[in-house]
């Protein structure tokens, strides 16, 4: 019964969740779902909440109204402790990559394995060069933070959050500064712990093609509101304005490319006597 | 009538921030046992925060201590009491100097370093990093640096005066020819363990205390910029000074009526 | 983790430097450099005053200008209206005979004042909870103003003796 439930209820579920920052409104009421086993790709435009959402997913900013459940957990509800042991089944790759600056590369990776789990030293290691490897960078476990370029501690940013082999995966813009080569390794990857051990992932991402070749559903957000959501084929075949701006990457349409500000032409002429 | 507003809203934000403090330190404490198994943690904080203050409190504490030797020779030579060098000295460097001097520089040297750590790792996504990960940031991060700054204050401030002791007497005893044994003798018999050497303890521990809570405090706090950082650190600075300074005041009094 | 040997023998290195400042603080400076570690090093004797002026717990107890030991504690005896100081001499200092008067004096005009031994000439020596009852009390200082305002200064040669 238990059991049956949590099949159907989806691992993410997202209900009239609004959020503001000042003046400016984040989310207005937008509901998402993220199946269990499944790989669900956020999208849109810069500035308009993705990490904002995985921040909420993971219970670090609280939302204005409306509920976050994670595994049938509400997530705005739960204790400090309650809260603590979901992350331990959260991966969570930062936009920044926020590796600790003082620690090596080896180290960063082996951050979640000595602080919960009480695994020998050997099997530490053994893990640690295994997530390393995937990611391509066994190499480079000595490395400090500050002598890896952008892609790289990004990777190894990666490498830490599949450290724990987690229920959920949160992916924050995992392809930038990725060379394509690396970029298709990533791919497979993110997939192949799909298939593997059965992870839920989200991805935030902008690159189109790439994210919605490996994910099962995508939603488009933009302006506070979800502007499209559906199967890559969907979308793809989508008659909607603002989805066809997006998924054709073409800079006029319903989506404005720029943050909200008056016309330009008025702001030129308003001098500096503001 | 704005002024009244304004000095309103900056009371209210001291009283907020005081009780953010307070919060701050609770939480901190909770992680204390933990940082007591995991003494690595500790053994490398007390390595950045004491043994790296070391050398500007010995060479301090060694200027003190003759400047001291010195001025007291100079004034006490003219009573015809230069034998109580010592006792100047010792009492001094002991019940005041040691404690309050090794605080206003480990509040520059240690607190400083630690604010701007701890205000870079919150700006750098590092602190968010280890929430995620389900670390708790003032157990894993603040809890061995506070735990550290406490005890490495007490071992600084004792370095500091038996250092300054020692540069007086090689002033007084050494250079301007006062009596070695009544140097010592004198001391020893007005300095009492009791009311002189552990009140002084007592005093660096609880500047210890207080130096490092606002330290961490500011650096957690921090506005996440670089300006934000380098406002944390100056709060550091002066308000460990002040608070040192305060603390020292009524220890004084509670003390040594 | 080589490095991390390292930080731990320096970190070691460095707390007992901070421990050893504090054990010279305690033992080079303090007085707890003459009280020795405890009393064993000790034994007490008692001495009753008649008045002890401004004498006080730790002043010092002297023989012939050298310290011998410390008032440990001042107590008030109820049945005979007299102070008891009760003082710690040092075991060094075993031939004390026990005809041995005490008087309060005090270091120059406006010095501290402390308990000077004047040894007697008996064979046997004073031992640990012995008492002195030969004593002169302390000069109290409005006393003797008052006495010499009286005249009386000549007459009763300063103070007020104690009993013999
Ligand atoms: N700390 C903050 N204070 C105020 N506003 C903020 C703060 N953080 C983010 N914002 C605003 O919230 C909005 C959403 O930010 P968010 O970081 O979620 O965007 P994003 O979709 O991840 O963008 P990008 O694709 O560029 O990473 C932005 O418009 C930003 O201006
Ligand atoms: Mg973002």
């Amino acid at each position: 019964m238990q059991n049956n439930n949590q099949e159907l209820e989806p691992l993410v579920r997202i209900r009239d969740l609004c959020f503001r920052r000042g003046e400016r409104v984040i989310f207005d009421h937008i509901n998402l779902s993220m199946p269990r086993g499944k790989i669900t790709a956020i999208m849109g435009p810069s500035g308009c909440g993705k990490t904002t959402l995985l921040r909420m997913i993971g219970g670090q900013l609280k939302p204005l109204s409306g509920s976050v459940r994670v595994d049938g957990q509400e997530v705005t509800a739960l204790s400090r402790g309650a809260l603590m042991s979901l992350r331990q089944r959260m991966g969570m790759l930062f936009q920044s990559g926020a590796l600790l600056t003082d620690l090596p590369v080896f180290d960063n990776v082996a951050f979640p394995l000595r602080e919960h789990t009480r695994l020998p030293e050997r099997m530490v290691r053994d893990l640690v060069l295994m997530k390393l490897e995937a990611v391509g960078l066994r190499g480079a476990r000595d490395l400090m933070p500050s002598q890896l370029s952008g892609g790289m501690a990004r990777r190894v940013a990666l490498a830490r959050a599949i450290a724990l082999d987690p229920m959920i995966i949160l992916y924050d813009e995992p392809f930038t500064g990725q060379d394509p080569i690396s970029m298709g390794v990533l791919l497979r990857l993110i997939e192949q712990m799909n298939e593997a051990l059965g992870t839920t992932s989200v991805i935030v991402s902008h690159d189109v093609r790439e994210a919605a070749s490996i994910s099962d559903y995508i939603y488009v957000l933009s302006g506070g509101k979800i502007i499209g959501e559906g199967t890559p084929v969907q979308l793809d075949v989508s008659d909607s304005e603002w989805v066809r701006q997006f998924m054709d990457a073409r800079p006029d349409g319903p989506v404005r490319f720029h943050y909200p500000a008056r016309d330009i032409a008025e702001d030129l002429l308003a001098g500096g006597d503001e | 009538m704005s002024a009244l507003r304004a000095l309103g809203r900056a009371g209210l934000s001291f009283f907020e921030r005081l009780g953010r403090g307070h919060i701050f330190l609770l939480y901190t404490l909770g992680g204390l046992p933990a940082t007591l198994y995991r003494w690595r943690l500790l053994t490398s904080q007390v390595f950045a925060l004491g043994v790296l203050s070391l050398v500007i409190i010995a060479v301090s504490g060694l200027f003190v201590g003759m400047v001291l030797g010195l001025q007291g020779y100079n004034t006490l030579v003219d009573f015809g009491a230069e034998e109580s060098l010592g006792i100047l000295l010792a009492l001094s460097l002991v019940r005041e100097l040691g404690p309050v001097v090794s605080a206003l520089l480990f509040a520059g040297r240690a607190g400083s370093a630690l604010t701007a750590e701890i205000g870079l790792m919150k700006t750098t996504e590092q602190l968010a990093a280890m929430e995620m990960m389900a670390v708790d940031p003032l157990h894993r991060v603040v809890a061995p640096r506070l735990l550290a700054g406490i005890l490495a204050m007490p071992l600084l401030a004792a370095i500091f005066s038996a250092v300054g002791v020692y540069g007086g007497y090689f002033v007084g005893v050494g250079l301007l020819g006062v009596d070695e044994g009544a140097f010592w003798s004198q001391m020893q018999s007005a300095v009492d363990f009791h009311d002189d050497i552990l009140n002084g303890v007592i005093k660096s521990f609880v500047f210890g205390i207080a130096v490092t809570w606002i330290a961490v405090f500011e650096g957690y706090d921090t506005a996440p910029t670089s300006a934000g950082i380098s406002r944390a650190t100056t709060r550091t600075v002066v308000n460990s000074s002040l608070a040192v300074l305060g603390l020292d005041f009524v220890l004084t009094a509670l003390m040594f009526d | 983790m080589m490095h991390s040997k390292w930080i731990e023998t320096i970190v070691g290195a460095f707390v007992a430097l901070g421990l050893g400042a504090l054990l010279v603080l305690t033992l080079r400076i303090s007085n707890l450099s003459l009280a020795g570690f405890g009393a064993d090093s000790t034994y007490e004797i008692r001495a009753m005053f008649d008045n002890i002026g401004g004498l006080k717990v730790r002043s010092p107890v002297k023989m012939a200008g050298v310290t011998v030991g410390r008032v440990n504690a001042i107590e008030f005896d109820s049945k005979s209206y007299t102070a008891v100081a009760i003082i710690q001499i040092d075991k060094q200092y075993t031939q004390i005979p026990t005809d041995t008067g005490a008087n309060v004096y005090t270091a120059g005009l406006l010095g501290e004042q402390y308990i000077s031994l004047a040894p007697g000439g008996s064979e046997e020596f004073l031992k640990g909870g012995d008492v002195i009852t030969d004593t002169q009390s302390a000069v109290v200082f409005e006393q003797v103003i008052g006495q010499f305002l009286y005249g009386k200064a000549a007459e009763s040669g300063g103070d007020k003796d104690s009993k013999e």
